[in-house]
């Protein structure tokens, strides 16, 4: 479902990506890890045109999305984004932050919102929050939401990136238990993640990326086990 | 001590009128200088690079320059460039309100500005167009910032408006100098007159605050 070719992405004289080429199945949970500054998260917002490649193709669909001609904004609806940070809208109570995009974005009905609403918040454990505004919430319970938010506009694929770098350590499992519940649910995900046991666990693939390049992808298990560079070795070395 | 009160008593009623002359082209003011501002805050976090320089060099000109010297120059350089006899009711609120539009168009992009980029990513990642965006998410939160700010500009503006004296506008400092050369003393018309703006700023205060306080309820 996305097909990424010969994509370069820099920012001034700094080139971040350097030729990235890989595709993600439909349904199919990719991870993405890698040393700090090796390019994971903005290669993951290429995939939304969060950023904007300096060169390259990035296909949704069949759609190159980095054509100028195309409506990212219909792009975006196919596409949840989780971030570090939340970016929950802290003026909007949890209700109004889920509904708001799918009642103006793709027209819904108040009435068909919020019953959706109310359904996703009680798949992440957080129904009783539903007139809670975000600054009352724990770092936790406000990743939660922002995942509810981004599912309430029924994306094809999910974006999660470093979804629990921002938490404090108890909170990490609440969130990453709702992450492994989507996979399992067949959601097409990339997660960009710190989280070796994690990415372990859920992912049909890791895509290890240093220095802004792909240097390995591989299944999980073999990759844990014996990764295929040097530098994937002396990378797990120091963070397992 | 020779202070006489006592005789500018005859002279309230004219000094009390001039609290709503001054209002009157300070409110309009007000209001030019904040739609104005406003527009003007848009071109600047616009993609319109040319528009956007001419907002800043407009912006750097009314900072740039004294008051006097803008309110000076529109009330003598209007007749004599077009022949239009400008009043001086129209001069002020012409000086004052391109003025202020310079200060207000900076503080709304600022506190535009100052909105966490994460608000916007978010937004645009749920595929939320610019208009709706802007209007339901940006702003809302840049108000927390703005609005101290504009309270702060309205009040300055205030007191400022005393400068509108020099081109013989009858308002509330020029009836002052009016009175004490009627009755040949100062102190007393001045310190009346600076009670009133006093209390002018004071309301604004109030006001300003009691924004501030509803604005924080909402967090």
């Amino acid at each position: 479902m996305i097909n990424v070719e010969k994509l370069h992405k820099s920012f001034g004289e700094t080139e971040v990506l350097h030729d990235i080429n890989t595709s993600i199945e439909r349904g199919e949970v990719v991870t993405i890890i890698g040393p700090s500054g090796s390019g994971k998260s903005t290669f993951l917002r290429c995939l939304n045109l969060l950023e904007q490649p300096t060169s390259g193709q990035v296909l949704v669909n069949d759609e190159d999305i980095t054509n100028p001609n195309i409506n990212i904004l219909n792009i975006r609806q196919q596409i949840g984004m989780v971030f570090q940070h939340f970016h929950l809208f802290p003026h909007m109570n949890v209700l109004e932050n889920l509904t708001y995009a799918p009642m103006t974005v793709k027209g819904e009905s108040k009435v068909e919102a919020k019953q959706k609403a109310e359904q996703l918040l009680a798949k992440v454990g957080l129904s009783e929050k539903l007139e809670a505004f975000p600054n009352s919430l724990s770092g936790g319970q406000k990743q939660r939401v922002a995942i509810a938010r981004a599912l309430a506009m029924e994306p094809d694929l999910m974006l999660f990136d470093e979804p629990t770098s921002a938490l404090d350590p108890e909170m990490v499992k609440e969130v990453l238990d709702v992450i492994k519940d989507l996979a399992h649910s067949g959601m097409t995900m990339a997660v960009v993640t710190h989280e070796m046991g994690f990415a372990k666990e859920v992912a049909d693939r890791i895509i290890f990326m240093d220095e802004g390049k792909i240097v390995e992808e591989s299944e999980p298990k073999s990759f844990f086990e014996k990764p295929d560079s040097e530098r994937a070795q002396s990378f797990l070395d120091k963070v397992l | 001590m020779n202070l006489d009160f006592s005789q500018i008593v005859p002279y309230i009623p004219f000094m009390l009128e001039g609290v709503w002359v001054t209002l009157q082209f300070v409110i309009i003011a007000i209001i030019f200088g904040f739609i104005l501002g406003s527009l003007i805050a848009l071109v600047k976090i616009s993609r319109f690079t040319l528009l956007k320089w001419l907002a800043d060099f407009y912006t750097s000109i009314f900072r740039g320059t004294p008051l006097i010297l803008q309110l000076l120059l529109i009330y003598y350089a209007v007749p004599q460039l077009t022949g239009y006899d400008i009043s001086p009711f129209l001069s002020a609120i012409l000086t004052f309100g391109l003025n202020s539009s310079a200060y207000v168009s900076e503080i709304i992009r600022a506190g535009i500005q100052a909105v966490d980029k994460g608000q916007r990513e978010a937004a645009e990642a749920l595929g939320i167009p610019y208009r709706p965006m802007m209007i339901k998410i940006i702003l809302p939160q840049a108000m927390k910032n703005i609005l101290p700010a504009l309270m702060n500009e309205f009040i300055t503006l205030t007191k400022e408006s005393a400068l509108v004296s020099v081109i013989s506008y009858l308002d509330l400092m020029r009836r002052a100098q009016v009175v004490s050369s009627d009755i040949y003393r100062s102190f007393e018309p001045l310190l009346f007159v600076g009670l009133l703006y006093y209390a002018m700023v004071m309301v604004l205060t109030l006001i300003g605050k009691y924004v501030e306080r509803r604005m924080r309820a909402s967090d």
